[in-house]
This record gives structure tokens, C-alpha cells and sequence, in this order.
């Protein structure tokens, strides 16, 4: 888009068709616009506020809730002030990004891979998967899962039992809870050793094959050494460990990890969902290298497996990684439909009950926009610095 | 030299060795085939079961369903709430009349050789939002008045979805032109639009538009539950629909600005006849599947208290008459959004491979 500069014909023309002139005038403009349309909203907003009875300011997250959390990672009770409501509900937001965002990606590239299986019936599949996951609404699934799904479990008097420790039912998974005890400093040390020598070995391994020519078997003996060292630390400490184990008392069960049916139907959902759009960023992603990289590595005599992990694979996340964080930040953003079903996320702790108890819908709204808008952009910081990383480095 | 006539080895062609190649290729594709195909077999003859042979299909009552199956006798039931919400029985007509300007317009769409299917496409988007607006609230040509608190159900999510995507469309436009302009304010103000509006979630802006936009009005001036939901959705998916139209802006050779600029074409006339049409034709694949995401997002509004076919489906599924009929309700909805998202994926992927003029490499 070059300029069409004309000003410098010695006559000159008319100050309107200058096109430098035209543009500090719509700038000018577009401005003015801004600044009236913000200035209205403003003053609309404050007559209308005025006019409702409705405070302003930050001065309500210093006040008491008092309203219940069915879930919540940090302590939390109904005494407790309305800023730390944005923090259960925020934590509750992050948890089930996060979780989703595991099983989605390892989902989405197990189904992307059998969608290229020469196997038909595996290819078949997947694509029966995807055509049909992606194609039906987030929040209808979500639905399904909470009210078809999980609502028809079993009460927690007849739930369905996993080798005694594990527990089903319409009130939600229970699940034993490890409990470290004195002596377990020894386990987390031993994890840290066994990462620090991990390091140093594939150092040593690269700096072997540049000099030699020969590979070490890096990954397996790294494993090897990650597993082997912390579990003897384990049996030299003593076990250091025991499990609280859910129990019936009464009407429900006490004590171990609960993970509560609303968190459990949101986690399946939008790891199901966000899996099928996964699974063909993936597959494109290996389409898109081309054979005769594959052919050539096979003419130097790569084996199969080295061949996919570093030739195709590599050359496929450049392909995969732009479309793959979109695919996380609409999975973090989806996580919102939590509300529909009463997972207290962020939106359904804090813009739904906050606000109502509040009225502050301003403030209320605008942080939690700024979350959401946080989040994203850290997102895609992370992402874009990885995606850097992976780029193809030219000159 | 008398050749025999030798048919190929049975082997290399006919099911055998497609089977051969596609499922026993080798051991453990073999055990795969075998494992997979147990599991897909136990798992659908049920489903089908289920779905179709002992399903209830005819009945009055609740008391009907007797079978193991699917109770589909309660969507038979609930079909004109489903499809119409709270819109008057006697004036259902009108809506009736919308769906089928609606066919008329898009099925031939799917035809190849039908005769001027343009123009059917084009009334689709010019004179069938027109005949919606007086037909469905009614108030003019002495038709009755229907409030828009009435409306629900099919009819309400594609009024949703259609006046969203025509909406936001031309917004979108102007908003990657924005952000393509070399006017620094005026790029400074589109990005920060589009990036703030992508970041945040639907909810959180049909919440902001329903709780907030009351507030935003000068005195006395106030819009319907839906119209603010349209807003809403209309400022959120224009965002979306920027971006990918900046896409094909982006995609369109130098060359291209530099011909129209040699001709001498002013800034509107090199966008809007050269520029623009090579663009949108480029990225009709993305358009499409904004179209196919704001579809199904349309869901969302049952949060925020409108009856779309998803909120009058879970509005009554816990009707204490039937029981147990979720799973139907859901199949149901499940299978119309199904239908149509579907159906529209396939045809852009049509439309994809007939606008292919050799841009793409």
C-alpha cells in the first residue's frame, strides 16, 4: 500500500486531496469519536449509577461474602471478604484450564495420528470422532455429561466402588489422598539429584556423539534414573507416606480428594471438544511435511523412529503450534461455560453471584474482563516464545 | 505364442486384499483391527438399539414409552415448543413462512446446475432479513405484535446466528481494513478492539450485555433482552471475523495494491473493486467456519435467560411427567446443530475446491 503521492507537482494540488492532510483528518476524527463515544458512556454510566442508588469503587472486595463455594483450592469460608472470592473462583478457572488442556492435547494428538493410520477402521474412527465432537455445541455437551451422564450415577450409599479406595457417585470421584509424612524431604530431594543428572548426562550423551559419532541411549536411561532414584529414596526413608481414604459417614463420604461432578463433566467435556480440533491442527501438521523428507532420511538409513522424532515431528510443530494456542486460549475462555452448570469458576463465582449480591457491575465485569484478557496474553507470550524457538532459523 | 489369458491373482484386487491392505497389513495392525472392531461392534449395536429398534416412536402419553429404547414420543410431544418457543400458535405461520425463504434461498446452494442460484444466495442476504423484520415481531402491515421475550427455540437461534453473521460481516470488513490502514491512530484503535474482544469469553460479553449495556444508555432509552444479546454477539464475532479477512488481505500480492495505485484509483475504489472481492473470495473457508463457531455459540444465551433450542429442550427435560428423557432431548438438539453445522462445513469445503484459482501453492 504505497502512497500516491501527488504533492510534489509544482502547482500543487487542493489541500483536500493531499492524501497526507486527508489522513491527520480522519485521525483527527476518529479521535474525536473515541473520545466522545468514551466520554458519553462515562457520564451515561455515572447519571444512571447516580441515578440506581449503585456505589462505585474497589471498596466492596474488602467486604464479607457471605455466600458458599461448593469448591475451592485455597481456604475459604462464608466470613471471608469478596476479594477472596475472586481468588477461589479464579484458582477454579486455572485448574480446569490446566487439566483440560492436558488431556486435550494428548487426546487430540492420539486421534490426529489414527486419522492417518493406514489401519482404515482406526482412520474411520477418528473421523467419525471428529465430524461429530466438533460439530455439536460446547455447552450441550457440557449438559450431557453434568445432567445425562453423571446425574444418573448411583447415591453415595450405593456407589460404584474401584478395589476399595476409589469412589463413584452422583456427588462426585473420591479418590485416596497421599499424605507425606516426616522423611519425605529425602524423595523430593532425591527427584531433584535425579533431574540434575539427567541434565548433565544428555550434555555428556551430545557432547559423545559430536566427538564420536555415537548416540546414547539418553532418553531411556534418563527415565530409568527419574523412576529408579526416587523410589529407592522412598523405601530407604521408610514409606514415608500414607493415604487418606474416603469414607462413608453418614449420608456422604469424608477424607481423601473429591473431585465434584460439576469440575468432572466440565474437565470431559471441553477435553472432548477441544481434542477434535486438536486432532486435525495435528494432522495437517503432519501432512504438511512433505515425503521426500521422510524418503531422504530413510536414504541415509534413519530408522523409523529417530526418522519421526527428528525429521517429521520437528518440521510438523512449526506447522502445529500457532493453531494449537488458540486452541488453548478458547479451551481457558470455554472453561467459562462452568457457569451454566455451577462449577465456581471465575465468571460463575464472581460475575454471577459477586455481582449480584454487589451490584457493582462495572468493576465486577471489568476485572474479570481483565483476567480473561491476562490470561490470553500470557498464553500467547508463552507460545509465541516457544513458537520462536522452533522456527526455522534462517539467514 | 499363445498367451493365457490369466485373471489378475485374486489376492492383489476385490475385498480380500482390500482387507488385506487396509486391516491386516501386518501383526499389529492386525490385533488393532481386531481389538478396535470388538469394541466399536459391542458398542454400536446397542446404540442403535437404543436409537432406532427399541425405541417408543408413536403414543399420546408419557405413559407410552415402555420400550428399553429412546422415548422419542417426547420430542414428538415438545417439537412446536422446541421449534417456535412461545411464539402464538395461530401466528406460527409467519415464522413458517421465514424457514421456507430460508430454504429457498440456501438449498440450492447445494445444487450445482441450479439456475441462477446466485440470486437465490443473494435474496438470502438482502431480502429475506428484510421480509424477517416486519414478518416475525409483526406491528406493520397490520400484522399482530409478537414480543421478542416469545420468540424461542430453532427459530430464535437462527435468528441469532443470521442477524450475527450479516452483522458482523461488513463491521469485520471495515475493522481489517482498519487495522491494515498506515493511519497509526486509526490501527491503534482496530487492534485494540479485535484483541480485546478475542481475548475475553462470549459469557463474559453476553453477561456484560446484559447487565451493563442499561447502564451505558442515556435515560429513557432501553433495549430488549435480545437485542442486547445481539449486540453482544454482533461486537464479539466481528472481532473474530476481522481477523480472518486481515488474513486475506494479507494474502493478496503487492502487485495488486501497486496496479490499482498505476491506474490511478483512489483509496475506495482500489479496495472495493480490486482489493476486497480477491480477498473475501480467499477466505470464504474462514468466514464459513466463524459462521459454523458463532452457530454454535448462539447456545450461550440460555445463560443469560433466552430460550433458544438448547434452552427450551433443557427447560423441559425435567418436566417431573416424563422421565429420564435428558438423553433424548439431547440427542435431539444435538442432531439439528449436527445437521446444519455439517452441512455447511461440507459445502464450504465445496465452495474451497470451485474458488480454487491456483493462489494457493
Amino acid at each position: 500500500m504505497k502512497k500516491q503521492t501527488t504533492d510534489s507537482r509544482p502547482s500543487g494540488p487542493k489541500p483536500w486531496y493531499d492524501p497526507r492532510i486527508r489522513a491527520l483528518f480522519f485521525q483527527i476524527v476518529a479521535i474525536a469519536l473515541v473520545f466522545w463515544g468514551g466520554w458519553t458512556l462515562v457520564d451515561n454510566t455515572l447519571t444512571n449509577m447516580q441515578s440506581r442508588g449503585i456505589s462505585t469503587g474497589f471498596g466492596f472486595l474488602e467486604e464479607t461474602a457471605g455466600f458458599g463455594i461448593i469448591m475451592s483450592l485455597v481456604p475459604y469460608d462464608a466470613t471471608m471478604t469478596y476479594g477472596r472470592t475472586f481468588v477461589v473462583g479464579l484458582m477454579n478457572t486455572l485448574l480446569v484450564s490446566a487439566m483440560g488442556i492436558v488431556t486435550a492435547t494428548i487426546l487430540g494428538f492420539i486421534i490426529g495420528v489414527a486419522r492417518l493410520s493406514s489401519n482404515w477402521l482406526v482412520a474411520k474412527l477418528a473421523l467419525v470422532y471428529i465430524e461429530v465432537i466438533r460439530n455439536i455445541p460446547l455447552l450441550l455437551q457440557i449438559f450431557f455429561w453434568y445432567f445425562a451422564v453423571l446425574g444418573s450415577l448411583p447415591s453415595p450409599r450405593q456407589s460404584v466402588e474401584v478395589a476399595g479406595s476409589l469412589f463413584l457417585n452422583n456427588r462426585g470421584l473420591y479418590l485416596p489422598e497421599p499424605i507425606p509424612q516426616e522423611g519425605f524431604g529425602l524423595v523430593w530431594g532425591s527427584i531433584l539429584v535425579a533431574i540434575v543428572a539427567v541434565v548433565g548426562l544428555s550434555k555428556w550423551a551430545k557432547k559423545r556423539q559430536l566427538a564420536t559419532g555415537e548416540i546414547f541411549p539418553t532418553f531411556r536411561v534418563g527415565l530409568a534414573i527419574v523412576v529408579v532414584l526416587p523410589v529407592l529414596a522412598y523405601l530407604a526413608a521408610g514409606s514415608p507416606m500414607t493415604w487418606d481414604m474416603p469414607a462413608l459417614k453418614g449420608f456422604n463420604f469424608g477424607g481423601g480428594i473429591t473431585i465434584i461432578p460439576e469440575l468432572a463433566a466440565l474437565w470431559v467435556a471441553l477435553s472432548l471438544y477441544t481434542a477434535s480440533f486438536i486432532a486435525e491442527i495435528v494432522r495437517s501438521g503432519i501432512l504438511s511435511v512433505s515425503k521426500g523428507q521422510t524418503e531422504a532420511a530413510k536414504a541415509l538409513g534413519l530408522p523409523n523412529g529417530r526418522i519421526l522424532r527428528l525429521v517429521v515431528i520437528p518440521q510438523a510443530m512449526r506447522v502445529i503450534i500457532p493453531p494449537l494456542t488458540s486452541q488453548y486460549l478458547n479451551l481457558t475462555k470455554n472453561s467459562s461455560l462452568a457457569t451454566a452448570i455451577g462449577y465456581p469458576d471465575l465468571v460463575a463465582v464472581f460475575m454471577g453471584t459477586t455481582l449480584n449480591q454487589t451490584g457493582q457491575a462495572v468493576e465486577v465485569v471489568a476485572i474479570t474482563m481483565a483476567v480473561y484478557l491476562t490470561i490470553s496474553l500470557l498464553i500467547s507470550l508463552f507460545m509465541n516464545i516457544y513458537n520462536r524457538a522452533v522456527a526455522i532459523k534462517e539467514r | 505364442m499363445a498367451e493365457k489369458m490369466m485373471r489378475p491373482p485374486k489376492l492383489a484386487i476385490g475385498p480380500v486384499a482390500w482387507m488385506r491392505q487396509n486391516l491386516f497389513s501386518s501383526w499389529h495392525n492386525s490385533l488393532l483391527t481386531i481389538v478396535v472392531g470388538y469394541l466399536v461392534i459391542t458398542n454400536v449395536a446397542p446404540l442403535f438399539n437404543w436409537l432406532f429398534f427399541e425405541a417408543t416412536f408413536r403414543g399420546d402419553e408419557p405413559s407410552d414409552c415402555t420400550g428399553a429404547g429412546a422415548c422419542w414420543l417426547f420430542i414428538n410431544e415438545r417439537l412446536n415448543f422446541f421449534i417456535y418457543g412461545f411464539y402464538p400458535d395461530e401466528l406460527q405461520w409467519r415464522v413458517d413462512v421465514m424457514f421456507g425463504l430460508l430454504a429457498v434461498s440456501f438449498l440450492p446452494q447445494f445444487i450445482e446446475r441450479f439456475p441462477g442460484r446466485k440470486w437465490f444466495g443473494i435474496f438470502g442476504l438482502t431480502g429475506l432479513p428484510l421480509i424477517g423484520i416486519f414478518l416475525v415481531p409483526g406491528g406493520s402491515f397490520g400484522l399482530e405484535i409478537v414480543q421478542s421475550s416469545k420468540w424461542g427455540g430453532l427459530m430464535l437461534t437462527l435468528i441469532l446466528a443470521y442477524i450475527g453473521i450479516l452483522a458482523s460481516l461488513p463491521i469485520g470488513i471495515v475493522l481489517a481494513l482498519g487495522r491494515r490502514s498506515e493511519m497509526p491512530i486509526i490501527r491503534g484503535i482496530c487492534v485494540v478492539f479485535i484483541e480485546v474482544w478475542r481475548a475475553v469469553p462470549l459469557i463474559t460479553v453476553l453477561f456484560m450485555a446484559s447487565v451493563m449495556l442499561p447502564l451505558f444508555l442515556p435515560e429513557g432509552m432501553n433495549f430488549e433482552k435480545l437485542m442486547r444479546a445481539l449486540i453482544g454477539i454482533t461486537l464479539w464475532q466481528s472481532a473474530y471475523m476481522a481477523e480472518v479477512i486481515r488474513g486475506g488481505l494479507q494474502a493478496i500480492p503487492r502487485g495488486q495494491y501497486e496496479a490499482a495505485d498505476a491506474l490511478g484509483l483512489g483509496y475506495w475504489k482500489k479496495t472495493g473493486l480490486i482489493i476486497l472481492p480477491q480477498a473475501l473470495k480467499m477466505v470464504i473457508p474462514g468466514i464459513v467456519n466463524t459462521f459454523i463457531s458463532l452457530f454454535k455459540d448462539t447456545t450461550l444465551v440460555l445463560i443469560i435467560g433466552l430460550f433458544d433450542i438448547l434452552g427450551t429442550v433443557q427447560s423441559t427435560i425435567t418436566d417431573p411427567a416424563w422421565q429420564n428423557v435428558a438423553i433424548e432431548g439431547y440427542v435431539f438438539v444435538a442432531f439439528c446443530f449436527w445437521i446444519f453445522c455439517f452441512g455447511i462445513s461440507r459445502y464450504s469445503q465445496n465452495l474451497e475446491r470451485k474458488l480454487d484459482t491456483g493462489h494457493k501453492t
